[in-house]
């Protein structure tokens, strides 16, 4: 009886092991995955005054569209916030960057012949995958997160969540109503 | 790996065994086998090429197939394709793989290395000229499924070993062939060695003239299965599985084989690059030899998954559907 009741024991205590080094695996997942956005969106700043400046010259009737662009890079550089707004604001200028990019990449599609310069094709090249890049880390973000909030909301894994310090994690989504009526660009090149 | 291994313990040891029945009735001046040296030697061998073909396994099928690494891209396409790898690389959260591209006009496409730290993907230029960009990143999403499932490992250490065990087999044959005279020479007077020995020499040959095949079959088995996977997991990351199918599509349409890449390297390949036929058929000859699924059925499956999504996003057929 005793043997019984230990093996009973030493299940239960394993598997509590288990389960709690599953969660705060996919929670340093999760955290991780967050930070590759920024990563992400810091490359995207970096990047972006380079790309505009090789195409000034041969882009100089468009030369709003490419200063929205630069402002709306500098406005999302300066957004330093912290505390709970921080994310939605971090968001909102991320999102005015990203409706100026694909602005741009309309105007360039509108004009083949300046497609044909070569730094405008890179330019194009350089800002899908840029674009690309933000959309798979987030992508990646909202993956793990739901795996990881999934997970820490099943039974019985429910039991160690609280000893865990499990909390459900957000998902990042569009918030502006306009940003998902963006029109489809097909900016497929071969 | 360690089935392998085993695998050639039981050759040796089962060997030096044999032998040992078979001299322990000769006169006390012939040849007795005591020391189980066959087994040893065997086992040792064993170890070594399997050690060896975890650790230069992905040197020697980038070697064989000829590629180039792209470390500074020159090229638009060049761009393009380091472009597309990073951000599927992203998509799966795996380090940045390092990228070859080989000189072959046939498109395919495979991926090599130990694990998602340390990978390698290659494509042809065949590839690279036919495929956009959306289709390109389905492909490269494919292999990328294939290192993050770990499928490389086991994949590239299967290429090198088929490979092995086909030079110790051949090395071997000739050795018995010798020895073997020598053994039944001896063993003419020992009659009553019983039906266990025989049963047991039976076993062993037979052991020895398929090794190469239970190699081969192995790897055709674990890589069907983890096509399909491979599969999944890129329409996990595009969001497209449609991209992936009409890749598959035009992958199909090229049908000369891709000649830079071995018949030892087949199955970890996208397409099979043998471009033999049967691969499209389903049933038991298609299912046991190819190293690929049907790519018919691969296709199919695809082409379910992204019109499911559609209809789940309400937009039409045409729309480009990216998550």
């Amino acid at each position: 009886m005793m043997w019984v009741l230990l093996v009973v024991v030493a299940v239960a205590v394993l598997w509590i092991v288990g389960a709690y080094n599953g969660l705060i695996s996919l929670k340093n997942q999760t955290i991780n995955a967050f930070k590759q956005i920024d990563v992400q969106l810091k490359r995207r700043h970096d990047l972006i005054p380079n790309l505009v400046n090789s195409v000034k010259g041969a882009m100089d009737f468009e030369r709003s569209t490419l200063e929205a662009v630069i402002q709306a890079r500098n406005q999302a550089v300066k957004v330093n916030a912290s505390g709970p707004e921080a994310v939605k604001q971090i968001s909102q200028a991320e999102n005015a960057l990203s409706s100026a990019l694909s602005r741009l990449m309309v105007v360039v599609e509108r004009y083949p012949d300046l497609k044909a310069t070569g730094n405008v094709a890179q330019l194009q090249e350089e800002l899908t995958s840029t674009e690309n890049r933000i959309a798979f880390a987030r992508q990646l973000y909202n993956d793990t997160a739901t795996q990881y909030n999934t997970k820490q909301q099943q039974f019985p894994t429910t039991l160690v969540a609280g000893m865990a310090h499990a909390a459900p994690a957000d998902l990042w989504e569009i918030e502006d109503q306009a940003e998902r009526a963006v029109p489809q660009v097909d900016l497929s090149r071969r | 790996m360690i089935g392998f291994v085993l695998f050639f313990a039981w050759l040796g040891f089962g060997g030096d065994y044999i032998l040992a029945f078979a001299t322990t009735d000769a006169g006390p001046h012939a040849y007795h086998h005591v020391f189980p040296w066959l087994g040893i030697v065997l086992t040792v061998i064993a170890i070594i090429t399997a050690r060896y073909a975890y650790q230069s396994g992905p040197e020697k099928v980038l070697w064989a197939t000829g590629a180039r690494e792209v470390i500074d891209p020159q090229t638009d396409g060049e761009r393009q394709l380091v472009n597309v790898v990073e951000e599927m690389a992203i998509a799966a959260g795996v380090a940045r793989p390092r990228i070859w591209i080989v000189p072959d006009d046939d498109p395919n496409a495979f991926a090599t290395g130990h694990g998602p730290a340390d990978s390698h993907i290659a494509v042809t230029q065949g590839l690279l000229s036919l495929c956009n960009r959306e289709e390109l990143q389905a492909v490269i999403g494919h292999e990328l499924g294939h290192v993050k499932n770990l499928d490389v490992r086991l994949m590239t250490t299967l290429a090198a070993l088929v490979g092995a065990v086909l030079l110790v087999r051949d090395g071997m044959g000739r050795w018995m062939g010798g020895r073997g005279r020598i053994a039944s020479r001896t063993g003419e007077s020992k009659k009553g060695a019983g039906p266990l020995l025989a049963i047991l020499l039976a076993l062993w040959i037979i052991s020895w003239v398929i090794a190469p095949l239970v190699t081969q079959l192995l790897a055709l088995a674990v890589s069907r299965r983890r096509e399909y996977l491979a599969d999944d997991m890129s329409a996990q990351f595009t969001r497209n599985p449609l991209a992936l199918a009409s890749a598959l599509e035009k992958i199909e349409g090229a049908t000369a084989p891709t000649t830079s890449i071995k018949r030892g390297a087949a199955h970890l390949c996208i397409a099979d690059p043998l471009g033999r036929h049967f691969t499209n058929h389903e049933g038991w000859l298609g299912d046991v030899f190819a190293t690929h699924p049907p790519m018919g059925m691969r296709i199919a499956k695809l082409k379910g998954m992204g019109y499911a999504q559609l209809k789940k996003e309400g937009g039409s057929f045409t729309s480009s559907a990216r998550a």
